[in-house]
């Protein structure tokens, strides 16, 4: 039995945990339908209060979402505590899956490292499994310091689809590195690549929740689990935060590619497809910051901004990868 | 507006405006167009279009990225390819509109950018603002008891402030701080950055320079344009900034995976070459590998590809040698089969040519001889043969990796099917007719280099620098002001508020902050100096 053997038993079983994580939440989102509607009255109090504090902003750290739905749940306790209960043992059935998948897909990484004897960056296969880890991490500790695990349910989702695509789709088996990849940026530019890739996603998925939950309140239906998730403004900066920590690192990465690009190509940039796109998804991520800071821009339009630029960085990753030839292709895939 | 009517253009665009529209006159219409241009709403725009912009010359090929797939679409669909290159389509990053989007939003950067630097200076000369009345009304808000005979409230607010980096005013009854000027200074910085970084890159294609040369391994590149196979330069490059050293090649490694994983995926290349920088001057041995370039002043040499080359010798009808050495071929796959042409023009008394398909790890199936591997484990050498009539030198160039047939006829059995010499290294074979004869006497590999010069990179990388930097303070500083009064409270006692505002998004903390400052003023003095 290899190394090799090792990780890909690791990662299919965290495919396999991520997956019952994420039914976990779902359950978790499902038994929260039982809770009811919240009172009005609870609402239009945090509102009022809020507005009398000057637009809210008096609220301690944003990141903290344990703070803004008290009068809610309150309210909710009140008229089912059974089910309210069992949101709560979903929720935290689905934390510790999620805790349990990651422990698999680090220790898939680090013998997939082992087997390969150098960092497992080579390709799709082991920057996705990296990602997802870089991904699952900041989760957990957002989980663990602030409180964030309403965004359980799309965390998992999209650990589950990424490891998944990874030992199905992506799959190759260990092999040494093509001369071009013996260079120091390698670890820089990937590494640069895998977290900013890890903050986009996060930010992402948040902006798709922000737009759901803003949606909810501006409808006045918000229900269920909704009800458990911050409000949108709330969700919103977090998300920002996210994003406006993954933009720098971005830019870092395009730049140490095209010094990388110098070395090994002899070129600092060629308008290769990955090279084009990863200046598509950076113009993108400078429209979000830009709509934020415009009248008219800000709230629903930068979140939908935020999102074309997760579908660029994926398109990138992924279409490119698999259907333009580039100089970016290695191994196969 | 009364000047206007003596300005004949401006008052005929003021009627073709309508009536109902004041009318601008060129000098306000001009300023009209500067404020769309220089607003955050244009930019944005403009940011989108050019990410739409970029999006065409991934998917579509690039004339200067790959001519041969441009070549072959054109072939596939005429029609569209006409289309597509009326729009240029085949060459995006260097079309008119590419080029208008990109200027537009550097000229919309450099409007914004400019007046807010202004407004930056006088910002930073500010005091920061008054104490606002009432301090309750803020985003963030904490009072709480001086302690008893605590007299120098204020000053130690003050100090407070000032240890955390404010800005401070010291006012009668209240002290007034802010902070976070770093953050409009990073803002600046960044996109100011960006327009060095169009600099650096506007140098290094004007003044560089960027070629290609195979060298056969054993022989040598000396840096002048003869040499060069392919050379693109700049409008301002002149041939005498080339710099006149050159490379010998001694020796090429090349090792390809042979396991089951990526069977046949490169491993290794490495070239020993011999530098001399300039004529006369001592060779210095280098060792030349990918991601490992050379570097001879701001001139580089890449090791950029490799391929096979044949050595073969050619004896024409008379038994005279009629063409000898090394013939480099093309790599047409991964495999490396590769093809070229071996031309003998001074045979006699015909001239002879050959179509030549050379094959590292050669099989023969049936779709004929491939190659099964890249390295040669078992080479081959696969060639027709063509004759001719002696041709009148020209003096002109002709493709070296290509046959032109004209005025040649090819070499035929009696059942009319084309003669087909395979040759194994040391073979030699007869041609046909008593045409002459061929011999494979070995192989040696080549290399590609990659010569060029790209000044104003290093104001760019510098600018990047910049720009990264002035990104994370753009986005991590977060401007906060903050108040602090000293008033009377009830029962005689002395009440210390705070009150604080946060200038930016992402704001973090502020209400901890606040609440953690009104807790330590609060303090008798020789608690808070005691810890």
């Amino acid at each position: 039995m290899s190394y090799e053997y090792y990780s890909s038993l690791a990662l299919v079983s965290s495919v396999v945990v991520y997956a019952l994580a994420m039914f976990a939440h779902t359950a978790e989102w499902a038994t929260a339908l039982r809770l009811g509607v919240a009172k009005p009255v609870a609402r239009e109090l945090v509102d009022v209060a809020a507005i009398e504090r000057g637009d809210g902003q008096q609220r301690p750290d944003p990141v903290n979402g344990r703070e803004q739905p008290v009068a809610d749940l309150l309210a909710n306790a009140d008229t089912n505590p059974a089910a309210s209960r069992r949101v709560e043992q979903f929720g935290r059935m689905g934390v510790a899956l999620t805790v349990i998948g990651f422990l698999l897909s680090v220790a898939g990484v680090l013998t997939r490292a082992l087997a390969a004897q150098r960092a497992p960056w080579g390709n799709m296969f082991e920057f996705t499994i990296t990602a997802m880890v870089f991904v699952v991490g900041v989760y957990l500790i957002l989980v663990w310091r602030a409180g964030l695990r309403w965004l359980g349910l799309p965390v998992t989702m999209l650990a589950a689809v990424g490891n998944g695509l990874a030992v199905t789709v992506f799959y190759v088996a260990v092999a040494p590195l093509v001369p071009a990849l013996h260079s120091v940026w390698f670890l820089i530019h990937i590494v640069a690549a895998a977290i900013a890739g890890a903050a986009f996603n996060v930010g992402g998925l948040m902006s798709i929740l922000y737009l759901i939950k803003k949606r909810a309140e501006d409808r006045g239906t918000v229900r269920g689990y909704l009800e458990r998730v911050p409000d949108s403004r709330k969700i919103d900066l977090i998300s920002y935060r996210f994003l406006a920590f993954a933009f720098p690192l971005w830019t870092f990465t395009v730049v140490a590619g095209a010094i990388w690009a110098e070395y090994a190509w002899g070129r600092y940039w060629g308008w290769d497809p990955k090279e084009t796109w990863a200046l598509v998804t950076w113009v993108i991520y400078a429209c979000y910051l830009h709509a934020r800071s415009t009248a008219g821009w800000r709230g629903t339009r930068a979140a939908a901004i935020a999102i074309i630029g997760l579908a660029s960085f994926w398109f990138n990753f992924v279409g490119i990868n698999l259907l333009v030839s580039g100089l970016h292709s290695y191994a196969g895939i | 507006m009364t000047t206007i009517k003596t300005r004949e253009p401006a008052a005929e665009s003021g009627k073709a405006a309508g009536p109902e529209l004041p009318r601008l006159g060129w000098r306000g219409g001009l300023r009209y167009l500067w404020t769309q241009l220089t607003s955050m709403r244009t930019a944005l725009i403009l940011l989108f279009a050019l990410a739409l912009a970029a999006i065409p010359g991934s998917l579509v090929p690039q004339r200067r990225i790959s001519p041969v797939r441009v070549t072959d679409f054109i072939n596939e669909h005429p029609r569209l390819g006409s289309i597509y290159d009326t729009l240029g389509l085949f060459d995006v990053y260097n079309s008119p509109w590419f080029s208008a989007i990109y200027l537009l939003l550097f000229v919309s950067l450099v409007g914004c950018i400019v007046p807010r630097i202004g407004v930056y200076v006088r910002a930073l000369r500010a005091r920061p603002p008054k104490t606002p009345r009432n301090l309750v009304r803020l985003p963030a808000y904490a009072a709480a008891d001086l302690a008893d005979g605590d007299h120098d409230g204020l000053d130690r607010a003050a100090a407070a402030l000032r240890k955390r980096h404010y800005r401070v005013d010291v006012h009668s009854d209240s002290v007034a701080g802010e902070r976070g000027y770093l953050r409009e200074a990073g803002n600046l910085v960044f996109h100011i950055s960006l327009v060095f970084v169009l600099i650096g890159v506007a140098i290094g294609v004007l003044f560089g320079f960027r070629g290609t040369s195979v060298v056969i391994v054993g022989q040598g590149f000396s840096n002048n344009l003869t040499q060069y196979d392919d050379f693109s330069a700049g409008a301002r490059f002149t041939e005498a900034d080339l710099v006149p050293f050159s490379v010998s090649v001694k020796d090429f490694e090349v090792k390809f995976e042979t396991g089951p994983v990526q069977r046949g995926a490169a491993r290794l290349f490495r070239a020993d070459v011999e530098v001399t920088e300039q004529p006369g001057a001592a060779p210095r041995p280098e060792v030349l590998e990918v991601n490992k370039p050379l570097r001879i002043g701001d001139t580089t040499v890449h090791l950029i590809g490799h391929g096979y080359a044949p050595k073969v010798t050619v004896k024409d009808a008379d038994g005279n040698v009629a063409f000898s050495g090394p013939v480099v071929l093309l790599p047409q796959d991964g495999n490396f089969s590769s093809i070229g042409a071996i031309k003998a023009p001074d045979a006699r008394p015909e001239r002879l040519a050959f179509e030549a398909f050379f094959f590292p790890t050669a099989v023969l199936n049936d779709q004929g001889p491939q190659s099964i591997f890249p390295d040669a484990l078992n080479p081959a050498l696969f060639v027709n043969v063509w004759h001719g009539p002696p041709k009148v030198e020209t003096g002109r160039p002709e493709n070296v990796y290509s046959l032109d047939t004209t005025g040649l006829r090819q070499l035929r059995e009696a059942d009319g099917q084309p003669v087909r010499i395979g040759l194994k290294v040391g073979d030699g074979v007869n041609l046909p007719e008593g045409k002459g004869s061929i011999q494979l006497d070995g192989w040696v590999r080549w290399v590609k280099l990659q010569i060029g010069a790209t000044p104003g990179v290093a104001i760019s990388l510098i600018a990047l620098g910049f720009a990264v930097t002035g990104l994370c303070l753009s986005l991590f500083v977060r401007p906060r002001r903050v108040w602090i009064r000293v008033r009377g409270g009830e029962a005689g006692r002395r009440v210390v508020e705070v009150g604080g505002l946060d200038r930016a998004d992402a704001r973090a903390g502020l209400t901890e902050d606040v609440a953690e400052l009104a807790a330590e003023l609060s303090r008798r003095p020789e608690d808070v100096s005691a810890r």
